[in-house]
This record gives structure tokens, sequence and C-alpha cells, in this order.
């Protein structure tokens, strides 16, 4: 028997047993990996879900079973009863001049430690880097002691102090992001060829046209970057809105997201229904503008 | 800071700058320098100065040496469970949620296909802001609507995973991590794309096996990657606070350390001199990392 079952089943020589073994080690890797992003994802859509369903339903089935009823009714109640747009437009208000002046002035302290090796650049490349990394709760007292004692004309805020004002806030975003993106511009900025810089100055070019004209423009998918990761994080700030402003009407949206939670009930699919609006913009950014978003990350992060 | 540029060559020493290049590194490097003297390192020290004070904020400052510190380790019950919730972070993230980043990004890297859609859904827990993440581990965990007690089914006497004190920190760590595994996950990809392909075909040749070859011959040349994720956990988990905050303010098994620093200043109370000595003691934690941290750039400095 064992003479003749020889020949019909030849024993696999041994790279195709490697290759077997291979194939059954990637349909493991992918298993793992599909389970692992389920999982990740799992809790998103269940966000959606839930925000898509009437509250008794889900009360009484449960959220996990069939929907008898879907309805948009929750994000109508979210935009029009909790006033979810004006919370937007608070958000806009802070991040887009956070942004732009964070970028600017980080670029142009970049610029000035990387490009023109000035004498304390690395002194003043370290500071910007680590007040980055200092703690918020650090800086959060004496910040707020200071901004209730800074008066503002009414035009500027119409509590009269700096307190309780979008400055405060965009002030602080501004101060405390500038460490990160000197981090990364100065690094990125390193890496382009001194030459082109050289050749400006040669044809009596300037500082600020050295910068603005020559380097800023090189800087362009370093700046997209950081734009778009920055954009994200001012967006998604929750401590400094929350410290700084006291009117509920200022709050932006993240700060906002926990005025929808009752004093005493809590509709919770009335806050995933909010949770998913809040969510939205920056998984739509994301997901457009993934490329420039890890750049953003492992500029700062691939050097070292 | 000097704006004098270093006369290190001849050929530098050629360049100087005009009258109208010195206003322009005067504002714009005046600018962001004193933008992050008033927002982060001003209030930095303010706050160290505010520690050694028993201030309300409205009444005269008292200078009160130590006792602030003397209380907060004595006769503050709630400073420890937080330092001990602050350090529980601090190992969850960096033994847990940080080695399963690897192990996802080492996966990825080998190269499986969808690997574009598995970076994608892994990542995207990292663009919503902390305090979306904790309204979503409500929809997970709450009692009596939550996801988890609908999966297994728990409608006896269902857990209460977030209001029980000796579970909930568990299952906040758990959207943290959520989150704090795609971050690692990235940063590490990038890492693995730089990785020399060469040395790893080497330490095949060599008779290396797999597992061999990434902890002796990849995980090394990973360094700068490791050390950034370092950083990161550290700071992540010392300014942990929008999670907690927003599913229980903090309180009843989640205090952290920020909580306890935005309770005694935004609090009735406002214990400013108190607040800041539990601020200090976070700044005095995080400066000791990034001190070593930036010291590793510096020589990084030196040698490029």
């Amino acid at each position: 028997m064992t003479v003749r079952a020889a020949p019909a089943r030849p024993t696999a020589p041994p790279v195709p047993t490697a290759r077997r073994r291979n194939r059954a080690g990637r349909i493991g890797v992918h298993a793992f990996l599909t389970a692992v992003s389920l999982a990740f994802l799992a809790p998103l859509l269940l966000a959606v879900y839930a925000s898509l369903r009437p509250y008794d339903e889900t009360s009484e089935h449960g959220y996990f079973s069939l929907p008898r009823h879907l309805s948009l009714d929750y994000y109508r109640q979210a935009f029009t009863d909790s006033g979810m747009m004006k919370y937007f437009v608070n958000t806009m208000i802070i991040a887009i001049p956070g942004v732009l002046v964070t970028l600017f002035l980080a670029s142009f302290v970049a610029f000035a430690v990387a490009r023109l090796r000035m004498r304390g650049g690395l002194v003043l490349l370290m500071l910007f880097t680590a007040g980055n990394l200092l703690p918020q709760q650090v800086i959060v007292t004496p910040l707020y002691v200071v901004f209730n004692r800074i008066p503002l004309p009414y035009w500027m805020s119409d509590s009269m102090t700096m307190f309780d004002s979008y400055w405060a806030v965009v002030a602080v975003q501004i101060g405390f992001q500038i460490g990160f993106c000197v981090f990364v511009l100065a690094n990125f900025m390193r890496t382009l060829p001194q030459e082109i810089l050289e050749a400006a100055v040669v044809d009596g070019a300037g500082v600020w046209t050295q910068y603005w004209r020559i380097t800023l423009p090189l800087c362009r998918p370093a700046l997209a970057a950081l734009g778009t990761l920055q954009f994200t994080w001012m967006y998604n700030d929750f401590l400094w809105a929350l410290v700084f402003v006291s009117d509920g009407d200022k709050l932006p949206i993240t700060s906002a997201l926990n005025n929808l939670r009752g004093q005493f009930f809590t509709d919770y699919n009335l806050l995933a229904a909010g949770s998913v609006i809040v969510a939205l913009p920056t998984i739509v950014v994301f997901l457009l503008l993934q490329r420039h978003f890890i750049a953003g990350l492992t500029l700062g992060a691939g050097k070292g | 800071m000097s704006l004098i540029p270093a006369r290190r060559t001849g050929r530098r020493a050629a360049r100087r700058f005009t009258g109208r290049d010195l206003a322009v590194l005067g504002v714009l490097l005046g600018i962001p320098v004193l933008l992050d003297a008033a927002i982060v390192w001003g209030p930095t020290l303010a706050s160290v100065m505010l520690s050694f004070t028993g201030w309300d904020g409205v009444g005269d400052i008292k200078w009160v040496g130590t006792q602030n510190y003397e209380n907060l380790f004595t006769n503050y019950p709630q400073f420890w469970p937080a330092a001990r919730h602050n350090l529980l972070w601090l190992a969850f993230l960096g033994l847990v949620a940080a080695p399963f980043g690897l192990l996802l990004a080492v996966l990825i890297d080998r190269g499986v296909r969808f690997s574009r859609f598995y970076q994608s859904t892994l990542y995207m827990p990292v663009v919503l802001s902390l305090a979306v993440v904790g309204f979503i581990a409500q929809l997970v965990f709450s009692r009596d609507q939550g996801a988890l007690n609908a999966v297994i089914g728990d409608t006896g006497s269902p857990t209460d995973w977030l209001g029980d004190p000796d579970l909930n920190i568990w299952m906040v760590l758990l959207a943290a991590a959520w989150r704090h595994t795609g971050y690692v996950m990235i940063l590490y990809l990038a890492g693995l794309k730089a990785v020399d392909p060469s040395l790893k075909e080497a330490a095949a040749i060599d008779g290396a096996g797999e597992a061999q070859t990434f902890f002796r011959i990849v995980l090394p040349t990973l360094r700068p990657v490791n050390v950034i994720v370092g950083v990161i956990t550290v700071i992540e988990s010392l300014r942990a606070f929008d999670i907690v905050y927003a599913v229980n303010h903090g309180r009843n098994g989640l205090e952290l350390l920020s909580v306890l620093v935005t309770d005694n200043i935004i609090g009735e109370a406002s214990r400013i001199g108190f607040g800041s000595a539990i601020a200090v003691v976070m700044l005095l934690v995080s400066l000791g990392f990034v001190v070593t941290y930036l010291v590793q750039e510096i020589r990084g400095e030196k040698n490029r």
C-alpha cells in the first residue's frame, strides 16, 4: 500500500511547501488585519447607525437590532434645535486664522533657523519645539488669570476682556502650535539645496525675497501637510475653548458637543448624531488629503 | 538671540544684512518669539511661581513656600489616584497600544494586498477629536443602551462599564488606545519604509530568521522613530483629558492630574496656587522626557 501510494501522492518539493506555508501565513495576516480593521471601524459605524434611529426604538430593542425606522431626524434636530451650524462657524473663526498665522510665523522662524544660519538658531529651535511638548495644563492657569485682566474694546470682544473671546483661543492655538510647525518646517527646509538661496543672494535678494519668493514656494508640500494636520488639530481641540470661553454661544463645535447631553437625561442617539457631525469634516479632510496628512506627521518624525 | 549671522567662512562674511533685512528679521522673528514667550514660556514660569503661593485669583498673592506641595502629597485624597491613573495610562499606551501599532505597521509593511485600505481604516480614529472618542465610548459602553452590553446579551444585571469606578478607567483606556494605535502605526510605517532593504537581505543570507532580523536589525535602525513614539506616548498620557472629561468630567474613578488642575482653577474654589502645584508636578515629569528627546535631537543636528 505504502509503495503504491507514494507515486500517487509525491512528496511536495521544498519550494512549494514553503510557498504554501507562506500563503497560509498571508491569509492569516489578511484575516488578522481585516478583523482589526473591522473592530476599528465598528464604533464609528455604530455611531452612524444609532444616529439614524429613534430613541424609543433603540431603548426598547437595543442598538443591535434590525432597523424599523430610519431617518435623519436627529441631524435636523442637531442643526435646528441645537445650533450645530453656529458652533461650526465658531470653529472656523478660530481654526482658519489660527492655521494661516501659525504657518506664516512658523515658516519664517524655520527659514531663519534653517537657512540663514544665525547664531542661536538652535536654541531658538529647541525653545519652540520644547514649548509644544509641555502639557497644556502647565500654561492654562496663568493664561486664564491674565486673559481675565486684559481689557479689549467692545468691537473686538463683547465680554470687554480677552477672556471669553475668540482672540484668546486663537492666540493660544497659534502660540502653542507654532513650536511643532517650526520643528517640522526647519527639518524640511534643511533638505532644500542651499545653492538656490546663494544664487538669490548673489542677485541681491533681501531676506524677505529669499523667504517669500525663493524658499516658501519650495515648501509647498510641507505647508500642505502641516496645514491639513493643524486644521484637524485646531478643529479637534477641546480644552482651550473650555477654559477660555464661558459664553456657550461662542463655543467651537467640539466643546459644544457637551451641550447635546441633557442635565438629567441623555438621548444617546442625538449624541451619536452630534458626534458624527463633528467627526465628519475631519474624516472627509483625512480621506481627501490623506497623503498630506500622513506626510505632516512623519515629516517631523522621520528625522532624528 | 543674536541677529548677526555667524561669520564662519569668508564667503559668508561678505553677506551682510541691509537695514531692511534687519527690520524684516526683527519683526517676523520678534512676533513669534514674543508669542511663544507670552503664551508658553512666560505662563510656565508663572505656574512655577504661583505654585509657591496661596492665591484664590482675587485677593493678595501670599507666599506660602512649599505648603501647596505638602498638602498635595499628604492631604489631597484625589492626588494619588489621579497620578496612578496617569501612570496606568502611560503603561497601557506604552505597553499595549504602541507595540500593537508596531505589529500592525510590520504586517502592513510586508506588502500585503489592500494595504492602503488597512492603513486608512486603522488610522481613521486618529483624526477624531478626543472628545468625540469620549462620546463614542459612551455609545459603546453605556449601561442600558450601550452596544457592548447588547452584544454580550447582558440584560439581567447589565454591567455599568463607564459608571463602575473599578472598571471605567479600563474602558476609557481602550478608547484612548483605539486612537493611539493608529498614530503609532503611521509613524512606524514611515520608518519601516526608510529601512534599507539590503540590511534585511544580508541578515537573511547570514541565516537570520524573520523574528531575529526584526529584533536585531530592523528595530535598532528604527531608533529615531522609537524615541518619537516614546515622547508622544508620554506626552499623550500626561495630557490625557478630553476623553474622561467627555465621559463624566473626570470623576468617579476617572480622575487625572489634568482634570485636577482644571477643577482647581475654573471650579468655584479657584485655588490657583494649589492648581499650579499640580501643574508643576506634570511639568517636571514631562520635562524629564522632553530634555532627553532634545538632547538626542541636538546630537542628530550636529551629525547632519
